[in-house]
């Protein structure tokens, strides 16, 4: 038997994994790809919470989480493809303008 | 013991797969790592006796979403990148620090509060016997009806968005 404690160190693993990869990267899409990682820490906690308190509601939480995210990877790529159609780069330190 | 050693075999390959997306100079390897570790995750949900988030985490994560990453990807045509991270050697340290700080901030947090809170009333028995997912549903569609709905709101609101954002003139 797996305890929990284990769960939720893998989980803090994946996050902090992805709180690097977000603030080393400079690639907006890698960025938004370590967003997604930490995104599946937290569903890993909920489901793994969900289980070991015999509770349900964990797990349709991370239906929502994951609609969520998908919410936010479709409007976050087509930021991103407006950012490129216009500025001609996706690394976020040449992001640097409001509006153009 | 079967499940333990599954559980090591997954995670290891989670994490190492995890580390592999961000330090991927090509965004396509990143995509592909990215779909091996929701895979895994997968298999960590079925160890967890979740089947129905293991079922949708492989169709909507490493489907939909992942599938979406790599057409932007593709349609970008993007060189690799000749500088991984940022150039600021400032930012460098900060990034890790502030990354292994919050590691051990969250560890601290597992290691004092575990398992506080009521148990709720369905145990790892009667799921089984009523079926993973039509638990899932049941709650869905009773429980939690109002932020079911609120979510598709949200969904209609993200494509709305997508197609403004990305259109040359409305």
């Amino acid at each position: 038997m797996v305890s929990l404690s284990s769960y939720l160190i893998l989980s803090a693993i994946l996050f902090s994994i992805g709180v690097v990869g977000f603030l080393l990267r400079r690639n907006t899409i890698v960025i938004f790809m370590s967003v997604e990682l930490m995104l599946n820490a937290a569903n890993l906690a909920f489901v793994a919470f969900s289980r070991f308190l015999n509770s349900m509601d964990g797990q349709v939480i991370v239906v929502f989480v994951m609609s969520v995210a998908a919410a936010e990877a479709a409007v976050g790529l087509a930021i991103i493809m407006a950012m490129y159609n216009t500025q001609k780069t996706v690394n976020a330190d040449e992001m640097n303008l409001m509006k153009w | 013991m079967l499940e333990t050693v599954l559980f090591v075999i997954l995670a290891v390959f989670t994490v190492v797969t995890a580390v592999l997306v961000i330090v991927q100079r090509n965004p396509v390897a990143s995509a592909i790592f990215l779909i091996l570790t929701f895979f895994s995750l997968a298999g960590i949900y079925l160890l967890l006796h979740a089947e129905f988030i293991a079922a949708v985490q492989v169709i909507v994560y490493a489907g939909a979403i992942m599938v979406l990453f790599l057409f932007v990807i593709m349609l970008l045509n993007l060189e690799k990148e000749k500088r991984l991270v940022a150039r600021s050697r400032l930012m460098k340290t900060v990034g890790v620090f502030l990354g292994v700080a919050f590691l051990i901030q969250i560890g601290m947090v597992f290691q004092q509060v575990l398992l506080e809170g009521t148990p709720g009333n369905f145990p790892p028995g009667k799921v089984a016997a009523l079926g993973n997912t039509q638990v899932v549903a049941r709650l869905l569609f009773t429980d939690f009806l109002l932020p079911f709905e609120i979510t598709s709101v949200l969904l209609l609101v993200a494509i709305i968005g997508a197609i403004i954002l990305v259109k040359r003139e409305i």
